[in-house]
C-alpha cells in the first residue's frame, strides 16, 4: 500500500531524511517514532506529494507519488502537523468542502459528514465557526476531514496531540479500527500510543531510521536480556559482589524484601546470563526463589537509538 | 471542471463574508462617483463614460491587488494550502478557480458603477457604443490585472507583500509606455521600434480606445494574452513552491 525507497530530502546543505526505506501492507498501522526535528514531517510531506524528495521514490496505493500523483492523491487522506482549517468557515461547511474536494458526490458527502462529525464527537459544534473551537476541537476536525472520503491510505502527524486524554483513548481506538481496511501511517511522541495503536514502529532519528520493528519485537530484540531480576535467599553482601564478577554484568541493584532479597542485574546485551547466574547460585547453596528476564521498555529502546550512548 | 467551480463557489463566499470587498467597492464607488459627477458637470460636458472609465484604471491599480491579496498568501499561512495540494486537485483547477472568483467578485463590484450610464440614458442621449466598449475593456483589463494579483499572492504567505507586489508590477504595466519620451527626438529606427513594443506592453494605451469607442482586435488580444500569462505563471509557481 505504501512503499517508500531511498527517499532522502536536502534543504540546502542541511540534510532533513537520507535512504527513508520502509513498506507498509494494507490494513497495516504503522507508528513514525522520533525526537523533534528527526524528520517525520518531512517523511510524510514527502508521501503525500506536498513536497518533493531530493531522491527516492515512493507509491501510494501503487501510484507512484510524482508522475502519477493524482491518482495516488485520490486515495490518500492527510492531516498535516498544523490542521489546514478555514477559519472562516463552519464545521460542517468545512467537511462538506474537504469532502467534495475529494470527489465525494452531494448526497455522499451529506451523509458522511454527519458520520464523520460523530465519530469525532463534534456534534456540538457542527455550526459553531471554526475560529471560534478550541485547540482539541480544531485537532479533531482535523481528523474528521482527514477521513471523510474513506482513503485507503491515511497519513496523520501527531494526531492526537492536544487533545484530552479520554478523547485521545477513543480516538486512538478509532484508529485503530481504521486499521485493517485501511492502511495508517502516524506519527507521535508519545511511546505508550505506539505500543497501544500500532502493529510497526519505525524509530527515525535525525533523518535516519534507526530501527523498524512491532513493538514487541523491539523490546525483545534490543532488550532482550539485558536485565534479570532475580530473587535470592542468602548473604546480601556476598551475592552483591559474587554477581557482579561475572563477565558482562555491568551493574547490580538489591533490595531487601524480607527474608530474601531482590536483585536486579543489568549487562550488556547479546548475551544471556540467566543460565549462568542460576547456576551460580544454586553451587554456592543459596536459594533461588525466581528469576526473570526482563525487556526494555519502549521509553528505554527509543532513548537508546536515539542518543549517542553505544550500547 | 468541478472542482474549479467548487474552490471558485467556496472563494467567492467568503469574499463576501471578509469586510475587504465591501471596503474596496465603497472606495471605488465613492471615488467614481466623484469623477462622474466632475465630468458630467464641466460645462460643454458630453453625455459620455469616457472619464469615468479612465479614472477607473487609476483606481484599478490598488483595488485590484486589494481583492487578490488574499487568495493564496491566506492558504499558506493557515497551512490549508498542505491540504490544498494534497488533494486530489490539479493546480490548473485551483487557480482557475480561485481566478474564476476574483473576477465574479470585480463584476460585482462594477455593477452598482451602471447607475452612472443609466443617469446618462435620464437625463440625455449618450451614444451606447463606447458606454458598452468602455464597460468590455474595464472588465478585459480588470480580468487580465486580476490574474497579475493571483500571480503576486501565491509568491508568499504574506498579504501585504502580495499587495504591494502586485501594486508594484500593475504600476510598471500602466506607465511603461512613459519611456517612450526617453530617446528625444528622432531616434534610430531599433529604438523606435522597441518603444512601440513598450507602448504595446502599456495597460493605458489600450483602454483609450476602448473607451473611445473603437474595438480593436489588437487591444483585446493584449488582454487575453496578459491574462492567460498571469495565469500561467501562478500556475508555475505553485508548481516551484512545492520544489522549495
Ligand atoms: N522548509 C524547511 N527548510 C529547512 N529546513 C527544514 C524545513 N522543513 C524542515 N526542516 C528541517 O528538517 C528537519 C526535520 O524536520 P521535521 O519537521 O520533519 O521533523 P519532525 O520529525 O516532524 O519533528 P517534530 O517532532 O518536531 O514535529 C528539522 O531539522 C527541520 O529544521
Ligand atoms: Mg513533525
Amino acid at each position: 500500500m505504501i512503499e517508500a525507497k531511498g527517499l532522502t530530502k536536502h534543504y540546502g546543505d542541511f540534510i532533513a531524511i537520507e535512504d527513508v526505506t520502509f513498506k507498509a501492507e494494507k490494513g497495516e498501522v504503522l507508528g513514525f517514532l522520533g525526537p523533534n526535528g528527526a524528520g517525520k514531517t518531512t517523511t510524510m510531506r514527502i508521501l503525500t506529494g506536498y513536497i518533493p524528495a531530493t531522491s527516492g521514490d515512493a507509491k501510494v496505493a501503487g501510484y507512484d507519488i510524482l508522475t502519477q500523483s493524482l491518482e495516488a492523491r485520490q486515495h490518500l487522506g492527510y492531516l498535516p502537523e498544523t490542521v489546514p482549517l478555514y477559519t472562516d468557515m463552519t464545521v460542517r461547511e468545512y467537511l462538506r468542502f474537504v469532502g467534495k474536494l475529494h470527489g465525494l458526490a452531494n448526497g455522499k458527502v451529506e451523509k458522511r459528514s454527519g458520520q464523520v462529525i460523530d465519530i469525532c464527537r463534534l456534534g456540538d459544534y457542527r455550526d459553531t465557526t471554526i475560529g471560534k473551537l478550541s485547540k482539541g476541537f480544531r485537532q479533531r476536525v482535523g481528523i474528521a476531514q482527514a477521513i471523510i472520503h474513506e482513503p485507503d491510505v491515511l497519513i496523520l502527524d501527531e494526531p492526537t496531540i492536544g487533545i484530552d486524554p479520554r478523547q485521545v483513548v477513543e480516538t486512538r481506538g478509532l484508529i485503530k479500527s481504521l486499521g485493517g481496511e485501511h492502511t495508517v501511517i502516524l506519527s507521535t511522541h508519545i511511546l505508550p500510543e505506539v505500543s497501544m495503536v500500532c502493529g510497526r514502529v519505525i524509530i527515525i532519528n535525525e533523518g535516519r531510521v534507526v530501527a523498524m520493528d512491532r513493538p514487541e519485537n523491539l523490546s525483545n530484540r534490543l532488550g532482550g536480556a539485558s536485565r534479570i531480576v532475580m530473587d535470592v535467599r542468602g548473604p546480601d553482601r556476598e551475592i552483591v559482589q559474587t554477581i557482579s564478577k561475572v563477565e558482562g554484568v555491568k551493574a547490580v541493584h538489591g533490595e531487601n524484601l524480607g527474608g530474601r532479597q531482590r536483585y536486579t542485574v543489568e549487562f550488556r546485551p547479546g548475551k544471556d546470563l540467566r543460565e549462568e547466574l542460576a547456576r551460580l547460585v544454586v553451587n554456592r547453596g543459596w536459594g533461588l526463589l525466581a528469576l526473570e528476564a526482563q525487556g526494555l521498555s519502549l521509553e528505554e529502546i527509543f532513548l537508546k537509538l536515539t542518543t549517542r550512548e553505544e550500547l | 471542471m468541478r472542482n474549479t467551480m467548487l474552490i471558485a463557489g467556496k472563494e467567492f463566499r467568503s469574499y463576501f463574508a471578509s469586510p475587504i470587498f465591501y471596503v474596496v467597492t465603497a472606495v471605488f464607488l465613492v471615488i467614481t462617483g466623484f469623477f462622474f459627477a466632475l465630468s458630467v458637470t464641466r460645462p460643454a460636458a458630453d453625455a459620455s463614460i469616457r472619464d469615468l472609465v479612465s479614472v477607473s484604471q487609476f483606481i484599478l491599480w490598488f483595488i485590484i491587488p486589494a481583492l487578490t491579496m488574499r487568495l493564496f498568501a491566506e492558504e499558506q499561512k493557515l497551512g490549508t494550502m498542505e491540504m490544498l495540494l494534497t488533494a486530489p486537485v490539479r493546480d490548473t483547477e485551483v487557480v482557475l478557480g480561485k481566478y474564476l472568483a476574483s473576477l465574479g467578485v470585480l463584476l460585482a463590484m462594477l455593477l452598482p458603477t451602471a447607475y452612472f450610464p443609466a443617469l446618462l440614458y435620464w437625463f440625455g442621449s449618450p451614444d451606447s457604443g463606447p458606454i458598452l466598449s468602455g464597460y468590455l475593456g474595464l472588465i478585459l483589463m480588470g480580468g487580465a490585472l486580476l490574474t497579475v494579483g493571483l500571480f503576486a499572492s501565491s509568491l508568499t504567505s504574506n498579504q501585504i507583500i502580495a499587495f504591494v507586489v502586485g501594486a508594484g508590477i500593475i504600476l510598471v504595466l500602466l506607465f511603461i509606455d512613459a519611456v517612450g519620451g526617453l530617446p528625444g527626438a528622432n531616434p534610430p529606427v531599433f529604438v523606435q521600434r522597441l518603444v512601440a513594443i513598450f507602448q504595446y506592453a502599456s495597460i493605458r494605451t489600450h483602454l483609450a480606445d476602448l473607451s473611445r469607442g473603437v474595438i480593436d482586435t489588437r487591444d483585446i488580444v493584449y488582454y487575453v494574452v496578459l491574462a492567460a500569462a498571469g495565469l500561467f505563471l501562478t500556475v508555475r509557481s505553485l508548481e516551484t513552491r512545492r520544489w522549495r
